[in-house]
């Protein structure tokens, strides 16, 4: 059983919670995830690490509550406990020697990207930051984002809130006008890093992109998470989860992920059911 | 001593094959104290003991079942305990008519003594009529890290406890079993056997960490450093699934056994109210001939779908154990032999629609003794389905040897280990599947026991 430090709702939607797995806090680095078990019958769902804490031997996990798993874990307070807590998993991003990099981060994935930021920024990297969400009220991270950043450009699909727009669109602007990157790292909707990769190939600048398909045990075991790299079959969890963004066959990972679609649709009805139930 | 002179085995009690097919209960129920009794009475008690020859253990077979046959069956559990740590799990799923059964001099006329039946028998009767488990022995103070809770991890661990040493399993998973708890089904294995195995190590002293992927959150060099371990066994089995590398293996619908199985037997996918999702299928074909094959052939069926086995080569080449084969064919599981998938068909939104396969004869035998199966030409044929599971075997994880420096594994990734079962690096022992690629349950405990020995030698050539 893992203890639960502190719980922060980011977005209407989006959760923070720190949970306490000091060998965890060691270890993880930024890039790397974790496997998580609410309950003793729950889903083990991979979350990436948002950040470490190693004086209090916390680790923050972010995410969105899409299905009965996430809403399971969202039911959890501070003080409260999860069953399970297992990683630090996959490799963690490779940062070191960059010099000049841009951080495209969209919806949930900032949580992702943040990390990845502040690692670049405290190594000295001059570090670009490109954030998108579909509105105002789903906006996270922001002033953490502006902290670790040289540069920070914010877009909302609607308009509600900064620039107007999806997150290609400051990032064409600065590729056309000659701005080069040594490495673009790209963490987000599958959709959203298959156009960062698109937008960034004819300036053949490097880009990685971190993947988050369906997952079982995180440890190369199921197979579940293959992903087409370049033609061949990889594991995202023992071989990734940052794979060469111009490689990565990005159609297919966008098809398997929506394998279980139908029953989590099912599972977040009776999720629902259930609290309707709980709160009459 | 009676004798028993019937020439065909006691039968198993099992439940019927058009009920046992809808559900996840155990398929043999096991032998009754009357069919244990007249069972154990066929041995013939040779002097030569050939049925021990075919133990990859050297489990004490005639002296377990004399013991038997006189109805002491505490004693005969306390027999096999000399030579085997896991009695209940290898009474279940050894392949005995490849080992111990094919040597037995019963069935040179008619079937041999029905051995694995009698494990199981005294080692249920154990669990259930048992004395009080063992408590740990007295400490020799020295500190033995384990890597994997599979087979080879809890026969370790077992014999060291037995020494005295104080043994940590590391387990990756939630769960301490390995393939016993994600592979091995239910009706085949009830997880409440390896629960009872490892809650026996545990009232020896043996703690579990579970959560802990070695490699990941410690090295094997902080286990042997800063925690203070003085030695470390790798029992980290083969857990990296092998696919084809034919067009259509990412589309939606096709699964590695392993994936299938886990979401089956370790997240218990199929219980109403389970948060883990499992692929519904109507039709699916499981590739391969293995006992992962039935495994996952047998659950796909149970969650109602239609199931045939797809087998490059014949019936006789079928490396799965011979009574899983029967429960399968009886349970409605189609075979097509000397068939292999070149292609899996998707529609436009990569859902399976079907596999292409290919007509195979039998040619000159190949390394392993079987005949090499070979393409029949023009012979592409087309089966519609909507899920296809790959069972082609499996290959060890590589995040031990990628985070552990100095140690020498082969290009397969099995890690190098001596007859002593030492690895590379000093103190650091390996055994089961992670040395030797898949193999089974039986030898795999057997690596885990001899290399506790070495373990043991190791130590106290140290201190």
């Amino acid at each position: 059983m893992y203890r639960i430090l502190q719980k922060e709702m980011l977005n209407p939607t989006v959760t923070r919670l720190r949970v306490e797995a000091p060998l965890v806090a060691k270890k993880a680095l930024a890039g790397q995830f974790v496997i998580v078990r609410a309950d003793d019958r729950g889903e083990r769902i991979p979350l990436t690490v948002a950040g470490c804490d190693e004086k209090t031997g916390g680790v923050d996990i972010i995410f969105q509550v899409v299905g009965g798993a996430t809403m399971s874990l969202n039911a959890k307070e501070a003080g409260g406990y999860i069953a399970d807590f297992t990683g630090p998993l996959g490799t963690p991003t490779a940062v070191e020697g960059l010099k000049k990099v841009a951080v495209v981060g969209g919806g949930v994935g900032c949580a992702i990207a943040l990390p990845v930021a502040r690692r670049l920024h405290k190594l000295g990297a001059k570090v670009t930051s490109i954030v998108g969400f579909r509105s105002r009220d789903l906006v996270i991270l922001e002033e953490e984002f502006r902290a670790y950043s040289n540069d920070f450009y914010l877009m909302t699909d609607d308009g509600s809130y900064g620039e107007k727009g999806n997150v290609c669109a400051p990032l064409n602007r600065l590729l056309a006008a000659g701005e080069t990157f040594d490495e673009v790292i790209t963490i987000g909707p599958l959709v959203m890093m298959k156009f960062v990769a698109a937008a960034t190939k004819p300036y053949k600048i490097k880009t990685v992109a971190s993947m988050n398909p369906i997952m079982i045990d995180g440890t190369g075991m199921c197979g579940c998470c293959r992903v087409t790299v370049g033609g061949e079959m990889k594991f995202a969890c023992v071989d990734g989860p940052d794979f060469d963004a111009h490689l990565i066959d990005f159609d297919e990972a966008m098809r398997r992920n929506r394998t279980y679609l139908e029953f989590e649709a099912i599972s977040r009805e009776k999720h629902c059911n259930l609290f309707k139930k709980e709160t009459k | 001593m009676k004798y028993n002179p019937a020439m065909k085995k006691c039968p198993m009690p099992s439940q019927a094959a058009d009920v046992r097919n809808k559900n996840f209960s155990e398929v043999a129920l096991g032998y009754t104290v009357e069919d244990a009794l007249a069972e154990a009475q066929r041995c013939l008690h040779c002097k030569n003991r050939p049925c021990v020859n075919g133990c990859p253990v050297g489990v004490p077979i005639p002296e377990f079942i004399a013991l038997a046959a006189e109805g002491k069956y505490e004693e005969a559990y306390q027999k096999i305990s000399e030579a085997s740590s896991l009695p209940a799990v290898c009474g279940r799923v050894c392949p005995q008519e490849k080992q111990c059964e094919s040597l037995c001099t019963r069935g040179i006329k008619g079937e041999s003594v029905a051995i694995g039946r009698l494990e199981r028998f005294v080692a249920d009767y154990h669990l259930t009529h048992g004395a009080p488990q063992a408590t740990a022995t007295p400490k020799n103070g020295h500190r033995v890290a384990v890597v994997g809770s599979g087979p080879a991890g809890l026969a370790c661990a077992g014999e060291l406890a037995g020494r005295g040493y104080d043994v940590t399993v590391f387990e990756a998973l939630h769960l301490a079993g390995g393939v016993l708890v994600y592979g091995i089904p239910e009706f085949r294995l009830p997880k409440r056997i390896v629960e009872e195995e490892v809650e026996a190590l545990k009232a020896r002293g043996v703690k579990f960490e579970l959560d802990s992927v070695v490699g990941k959150l410690i090295t094997v060099e902080e286990l042997m450093g800063e925690y203070g371990y003085e030695a470390v066994f790798l029992g980290t089995g083969a857990g990296l699934p092998m696919f084809m590398g034919i067009k259509g293996e990412s589309a939606k619908g096709v699964f590695s056994a392993n994936e299938y199985l886990t979401r089956v037997n370790l997240m218990k996918a199929y219980e109403e109210g389970a948060e883990t999702p499992i692929f519904r299928a109507k039709k699916v074909a499981v590739v391969g001939g293995g006992n992962v094959a039935m495994d996952a052939a047998r659950c796909a069926k149970r969650l109602g779908a239609e199931v045939s086995i797809v087998y490059r080569r014949s019936e006789a080449e079928l490396p799965a154990r011979r009574e899983e084969v029967e429960h399968a064919k009886e349970e409605g599981i189609e075979f097509r032999f000397l068939t292999n998938p070149v292609e899996i068909l998707t529609d436009a939104e990569a859902n399976v629609t079907g596999i292409k396969c290919v007509e195979m004869e039998l040619g000159a035998p190949d390394a392993s003794g079987r005949r090499r199966p070979v393409v029949k030409e023009g012979s592409e044929f087309e089966i519609a389905l909507d899920c296809v599971i790959m069972a082609l075997g499996t290959s060890p994880n590589p995040l031990l040897r990628r985070s552990t420096a100095g140690l020498e594994t082969k290009p397969r990734g099995e890690i190098v280990a001596d007859e002593r079962s030492a690895t590379s690096l000093a103190g650091v022992f390996a055994g089961g599947d992670a040395v030797t690629g898949s193999a089974t349950v039986i030898l795999a405990m057997g690596a885990g026991k001899r290399a506790a020995h070495s373990i043991d030698e190791y130590i106290q050539s140290q201190s």
